[in-house]
């Protein structure tokens, strides 16, 4: 587990993108912070990272649900916001998404919790790298990453230079 | 010429029955948001599934109240995308399936072209003009030289417009969907109390954010709980992020009207149903001597008149624009230009 802080949507971005560079076909990243947190910011710096070029759309998938996006590495981005019973979530089709060779990023990931506090994912989830973020003031943001069973890459994840 | 429209790209079922481009015979909505909050206002049911329930009743309901059979129909138009892959196929299929068994030509339609087109259900107007389209999913800002003929010249680069009020309304305590809570809070408020940020990002430019303005408002309110202080009240609160909305969209389109030297604008989607951003473009637009626009609030949020509109004028234009049946699918991200 490591913790960063950024201080600006700036850094967020730029620690996005140090973390999409390490990222592999198949990887799931699971994001957890409040409305306003800065999830979608990191996921366009995330993005950036896997290969997709600047002048991309990154939006937030809030009403679309899914986004998908061409990088040399497919990227699914989703958003589980709205999305407030199972069979939502199932009708989604996102075990197809999990499971195929391609970059997912799930904002509220909290919702795929088996219970509240358990650490424990639904939909047989195990291979994962969980990112937490919390707001510390308008722009301080503390992320705390996770790495779950991820496949071993070279470059490793860590150190994030 | 009677025009089906199918609209499935999202949260609605939507069906209608349009003649000759202009004259509504139907516009049937299955909104899942309406249907359940009778019953205690549970979240809408989202995906395909719901439309595979839903699409046969609403074409039949749609020919039902246009009084016409389904064999009277001389073109199907169908929303090909964007929106949700489970979803739209569940309109494409329906639509591929009527016309391959009744041979009635069939034309796949951009869903935000049928934004882009909705005002031509109520008004003819002439081309070229400036259309932003807003809502939930979408803030884009268009000219439109012609039927087929879009120039996307800006959108947001985070947060769309509609999802923002969503946001602030959940913030705030309040219910799914935001928009027309927070316009009705904001009646009563003061927009002054506290002074949200705009964000117009580079000089001149035509996109979008909103995502700081959410995030501003969460601090604010976090702020005023703590501290136990600051007088706003929530209608306040939703008065002055509206006014920052709607100050900011309301701008960009004068802006974009003068970079391209057009003086009609029609404002649509979802959002466009508000009535302090309907007040706010129309007054801008007046005081620069343009003239705007805007469907009815049937017209704005999804519907199939729209799709069934666009379809027509695709059709009308281009008659090869005609889909081929076994090469017709469902795209998830779909562009315009």
């Amino acid at each position: 587990m490591i913790q960063i802080t950024t201080r600006s949507a700036d850094e967020t971005l730029e620690l996005g993108e140090k973390i999409g560079a390490r990222l592999i076909a198949g990887d799931l990243i699971l994001l957890f912070g409040d409305l306003g947190a800065g999830k979608t910011c990191l996921t366009q710096g995330i993005c950036q990272g896997v290969g997709l070029e600047k002048e991309a759309y990154i939006r937030s998938p809030t009403f679309t649900l899914i986004n998908e996006y061409h990088a040399k590495i497919p990227i699914f981005h989703v958003d589980l916001y709205r999305l407030e019973e199972e069979a939502e979530i199932i009708n989604l089709g996102l075990e197809e998404i999990i499971y195929s060779p391609a970059v997912t990023i799930i904002e509220w990931s909290e919702k795929l919790k088996s219970e509240k506090n358990s650490n424990e994912f639904k939909y047989g989830i195990q291979d994962r790298l969980e990112i937490h973020i919390s707001s510390k003031n308008e722009t301080l943001r503390e992320f705390t990453l996770l790495p779950v069973n991820l496949s071993p890459r070279e470059p490793s994840l860590f150190p994030l230079l | 010429m009677l025009v089906l429209g199918l609209e499935t790209s999202c949260d609605d079922t939507a069906a209608a029955v349009l003649q000759d481009g202009k004259k509504l015979l139907s516009n049937i909505i299955n909104d899942q948001t309406r249907v359940h909050s009778r019953f205690g206002g549970i979240v809408p049911e989202l995906a395909g599934r719901s439309h595979v329930d839903q699409v046969q009743k609403v074409i039949r309901q749609s020919l039902e109240s246009a009084q016409v059979e389904l064999s009277q129909i001389d073109l199907i138009a169908v929303t090909v995308g964007p929106g949700l892959i489970g979803s739209l196929l569940v309109g494409v299929n329906a639509a591929k399936g009527i016309s391959y068994g009744l041979g009635i030509p069939l034309v796949g339609v951009n869903h935000l072209e049928g934004h882009l087109l909705a005002i031509f259900l109520q008004n003819q107007i002439e081309f070229p003009f400036i259309s932003l389209v807003v809502s939930g999913g979408h803030t884009d800002l268009y000219r439109v030289d012609n039927f087929g003929q879009y120039k996307n010249l800006g959108r947001t680069r985070d947060d769309a417009a509609g999802e923002s009020f969503d946001k602030v309304a959940k913030m705030l305590g309040q219910k799914y969907p935001g928009g027309p809570i927070i316009e009705k809070l904001a009646k009563d408020g003061d927009p002054g109390s506290h002074q949200f940020p705009r964000a117009y990002l580079e000089k001149g430019s035509l996109d979008f954010s909103f995502s700081g303005l959410k995030t501003s408002v969460k601090t604010y309110i976090n702020k005023k709980q703590n501290e136990n202080g600051g007088n706003s009240t929530i209608n306040d609160i939703a008065a002055g992020f509206q006014e920052a909305v709607v100050e900011v969209l309301s701008k960009k389109i004068i802006t974009a009207c003068v970079k391209e030297g057009l003086n009609r604008v029609v404002v649509t989607g979802g959002v466009a149903a508000n009535g302090a951003l309907r007040k706010a473009v129309a007054s801008e637009c007046e005081k620069a001597g343009f003239k705007s626009w805007f469907p009815d609030p049937v017209f704005c949020t999804d519907n199939a008149a729209m799709i069934a509109c666009a379809g027509y004028h695709k059709f009308k234009s281009s008659p090869e624009s005609e889909a081929d049946l076994l090469d017709l699918d469902a795209t998830a991200s779909l562009y315009l230009d």
